[in-house]
């Protein structure tokens, strides 16, 4: 038997093996990375973070939307790669009313779709009323509001006609938008993907005026005017974008492409970075930052962004129908702590819900750290309702761990000062949000990330009734300070009613900022023409690839 | 043989409306939807978006629909994603789920089935122990500690092969060999068991008594029956390969269906979830239909009980 054993073997070794040299072959033959060849071809390597969901600029909704669709289409003004204020895009200048309330913007006569036809106000009208149009049903629809008779339009109030919306073609290359109400913002609001325009002619060809989910976004069929266009989109792996020769600005424009890869698994995304696949990526885990900084140095920044991470609390219910708790649980924080100890990834401690600085409006710290404060509160609102100690109170959080590690810590600190037990229940993400929707939750957990440079993104939240307050709190005075900054032109009248907001929110509680957010990132040192934003827009015709010590 | 082909196809029908139906009504009967999001769309655009997709519609009326839809092959619009048809999604990614399958179940083979032959063939002497504990270790190694692992050493330290994606073939190498691992381990322990269980039998030494000769003892007699537990296992381990593995695609960036399957129940994209189901139940039909008569051919006594 044993003999034969031996034949076996070798007979097993010889036929079976005699195949893996052709895989050392395979493995054999190094190449280039990304990064290494990108130099020659000036191509940009993109971390994309996830897929958007559409690439229609009235149907998408998230910010990899905009980061492709930034490249592909351009609105009436661009944006300063530093500052993000308004500079000539589709239109080669404009002029604005003493009032602030009608825009006149003259188009450049050389702005070209990518078929070669010329872009022209008549396109801007199409674009804004189908954005309007309340049988497309567009999430963003009412970042047009500011439009005169936009909402009533939007709402079918009114038809087109009937309504008037504040916006008309004067002539080809004549646009001019008139406002409900003198906006400061107005100019950096074009910028977001809502205002871009579409092109008329393929929209009506796929019958895509009120229809979700045609196929004109597809690359054979789709026509932007952006100093892109749209080559390749394969779901979940790549999304290629190569240099427009149509766009007026072409001249300026020095990548000849960028490939957009959504890679949502993090760890996964900062391997394609380490390996030279990636000259940037979307984001970074928080507990690789420490080896990051150690290893990349130059190349992971931390770069602020337009994000508040707060808690909301539920007023429909005890104990946070009483203020005193509400007070007394933000009082109990530490937020310094939660930032240095737990977070460390260089995020600012929350003493306001708007972030400081946005659009020049500087809040003041309202929300103070003062445990003992906290306690006198609570044992003031225990006597009156006599309790010995409070309930123990429900955390709600989608799961994640990043905002375990955050409800673990902030339990720690109401346990010890407030002697309260916190249960934390999380939640899978859909199942969440239709909790909180439903305010079925005692606290929970929430994040706002601005979607433009001004107060009024962060403060609209908490009007009374709003859909995104969910917390059951109103306030006369909140909504009359909020109708006032609305309606005022003066940078000083705004800030002081929005101040009057801030000081509202730190003193009736109905929600607990914690940090503001910082964009984590790695990127390559060849990419330039690329600068810290607080959007995080990048306006891809100044990007360049150059190598190190090269301008 | 036909008759077999017959009933399997028949049963299938009914196997399948059930998964079809129990999905359905599990998925819409979970909390929230396709359009909750944090941004709290307004009502008038959810209601517009709800009847888009007909879910405005009574519970009863979008079942049958969606059921008399099926019948014509047709599975609708991607929630989450609606410029694209759920069976385009599917139809993209398959064909890369299929190349990783095939190319993993490949490499579990070839290492697989010979390194449990020689364990078998030598029993008990360093030849078993080092591949039985390498495949212990197989099997107790996570693909997503091997993978990252693999990438580490072979492409961000030496640069030879792409760190992630689906570009060309030498994307594939990576992930097909850290899920081809995985599954040589269990294939080398089950192919050791059934060979040491048929090389003691009657028949394989009638064999070698009639002056068989080597080779052909091991591949058309030993092999033959050793191998039946493998044939076992392959059925649903390539049903499962080949309808693409979550941790794999996200770990290399591969646009596989794996994907599909666990971010459209996150999603809630009622249509893509249905998709997904019922075609891995129908592979796993398929295949298990593939086995039985592989089995036959393999087992006589197989055949002759049918």
């Amino acid at each position: 038997m044993q003999s034969s054993k031996d034949f076996f073997l070798s007979l097993l070794f010889s036929r079976l093996f005699s195949i893996w040299p052709l895989a050392w072959i395979l493995l054999g033959c190094s190449q280039p990375s990304n990064i290494e060849t990108a130099l020659e071809e000036q191509i940009l390597h993109f971390g994309l973070g996830s897929e958007p969901q559409s690439l229609d600029p009235h149907l998408a909704t998230s910010v990899a939307a905009h980061n492709i669709l930034s490249a592909l289409l351009e609105g009436l003004v661009s944006e300063d790669p530093k500052s993000l204020k308004p500079s000539p895009g589709v239109a080669q200048s404009w002029s604005i009313s003493q009032d602030g309330t009608t825009y006149t913007f003259k188009l450049r006569k050389n702005g070209r779709w990518s078929n070669g036809d010329p872009v022209t106000a008549h396109d801007f009208v199409y674009s804004f009323r189908r954005m309007l149009n309340p049988s497309l049903g567009a999430q963003y629809a009412s970042m047009l509001y500011p439009l005169k008779n936009a909402k009533a339009f939007h709402q079918g109030i009114k038809t087109w006609q009937e309504a008037e919306v504040g916006v008309e073609a004067l002539d080809d290359y004549t646009l001019r938008l008139t406002l409900e109400n003198p906006l400061p913002y107005f100019l950096e609001l074009l910028n977001h993907f809502s205002w871009f325009p579409v092109h008329q002619p393929t929209i009506e060809y796929f019958n895509a005026y009120e229809k979700i989910g045609t196929a004109w976004t597809k690359p054979k069929n789709f026509i932007g005017n952006g100093p892109f266009r749209l080559t390749n989109h394969h779901i979940n792996s790549v999304i290629e974008v190569e240099k427009n020769e149509q766009y007026w600005d072409a001249k300026t424009v020095r990548l000849r492409g960028i490939r957009f890869y959504p890679i949502e698994a993090v760890y996964t995304e900062e391997r394609a970075y380490r390996s030279g696949f990636l000259h940037l990526t979307q984001s970074v885990s928080a507990d690789r930052i420490d080896f990051l900084q150690a290893e990349y140095p130059k190349e992971l920044h931390f770069e602020p962004y337009l994000g508040t991470y707060f808690y909301r609390f539920n007023l429909q219910a005890p104990p946070f129908d009483d203020q005193r708790v509400r007070e007394a649980f933000s009082l109990a924080i530490d937020r310094q702590r939660l930032v240095e100890k737990v977070l460390k990834g260089g995020q600012v401690p929350a003493t306001s819900f708007t972030p400081p600085g946005t659009g020049g409006f500087m809040p003041l710290p309202k929300f103070r750290h003062d445990p003992e404060a906290a306690q006198a509160l609570i044992r003031t609102y225990l006597q009156e309702n006599g309790m010995d100690r409070l309930p123990p109170i429900e955390l709600t959080y989608n799961t994640s761990e990043g905002h375990k590690k955050v409800a673990e810590a902030l339990s720690g600190m109401w346990k010890d000062i407030l002697g309260v037990e916190i249960r934390l229940l999380n939640m899978e993400w859909k199942v969440f949000l239709s909790t909180v929707a439903k305010g079925e939750f005692t606290l929970a957990r929430a994040g706002w990330i601005g979607d433009y440079i001004d107060p009024h993104t962060f403060l609209h939240m908490w009007r009374t009734g709003e859909g995104l307050n969910m917390t059951g709190w109103g306030n006369q005075r909140y909504d009359e300070a909020l109708r006032r900054a609305e309606i005022s032109n003066s940078s000083e009248e705004r800030w002081k009613n929005f101040q009057t907001c801030e000081n509202l929110l730190a003193e009736e509680f109905p929600i607990l900022p914690l940090y503001f957010y910082v964009h984590l990132t790695l990127r390559h040192p060849t990419v330039r023409g690329w600068y810290p934003t607080l959007l995080d827009h990048h306006p891809y015709k100044y990007v360049y690839l150059a190598k190190e010590g090269d301008p | 043989m036909s008759k077999l082909i017959v009933s399997r196809v028949l049963q299938a029908v009914p196997t399948l409306w059930v998964i079809a139906t129990l999905t359905f009504f599990m998925t819409r009967y979970a909390p929230g939807g396709p359009f909750d999001s944090e941004r709290s769309i307004p009502h008038e655009i959810k209601v517009k978006l709800e009847s888009h997709f007909g879910l405005d519609q009574p519970l009863l009326d979008q079942y049958l629909l969606y059921l008399k839809n099926l019948l014509r092959g047709d599975l609708g619009p991607s929630f989450k994603y609606p410029e694209w048809e759920v069976s385009e999604l599917i139809a993209t990614a398959f064909p890369v789920s299929l190349t990783l399958g095939i190319l993993s179940l490949l490499i579990a083979l070839l290492i697989g089935i010979p390194a449990g032959m020689i364990a078998a063939l030598r029993r008990n002497s360093w030849m078993d122990y080092l591949p039985m504990s390498m495949s212990m270790a197989g099997i107790c190694l996570p693909t997503f500690v091997l993978g990252p692992l693999l990438i580490f050493a072979l492409s961000t330290k030496l640069g030879m092969l792409p760190p992630l994606g689906w570009y060309g073939p030498s994307d594939w190498v990576l992930p097909s060999l850290t899920l081809g691992l995985f599954y040589a381990a269990y294939i080398a322990r089950l192919t050791r068991a059934g060979m040491l269980e048929t090389l003691q039998q009657d028949y394989v030494r009638t064999a070698r008594a009639k002056g068989a000769s080597a080779w052909r003892i091991l591949s058309r007699h030993a092999a033959r029956g050793g191998l039946l537990p493998v044939v076992t296992f392959l059925g649903p381990a390539f049903a499962g390969l080949i309808s693409g593995s979550f941790v794999i695609e996200s770990i290399f960036f591969i646009p596989g269906l794996g994907k599909f399957f666990v971010t459209a129940a996150f999603n809630r994209d009622y249509t893509m979830v249905l998709g997904t189901v019922l075609f891995y139940a129908s592979l796993i039909i398929l295949l298990n239909l593939l086995v039985d008569l592989l089995q036959a051919w393999l087992d006589p006594k197989a055949r002759q009980q049918r």
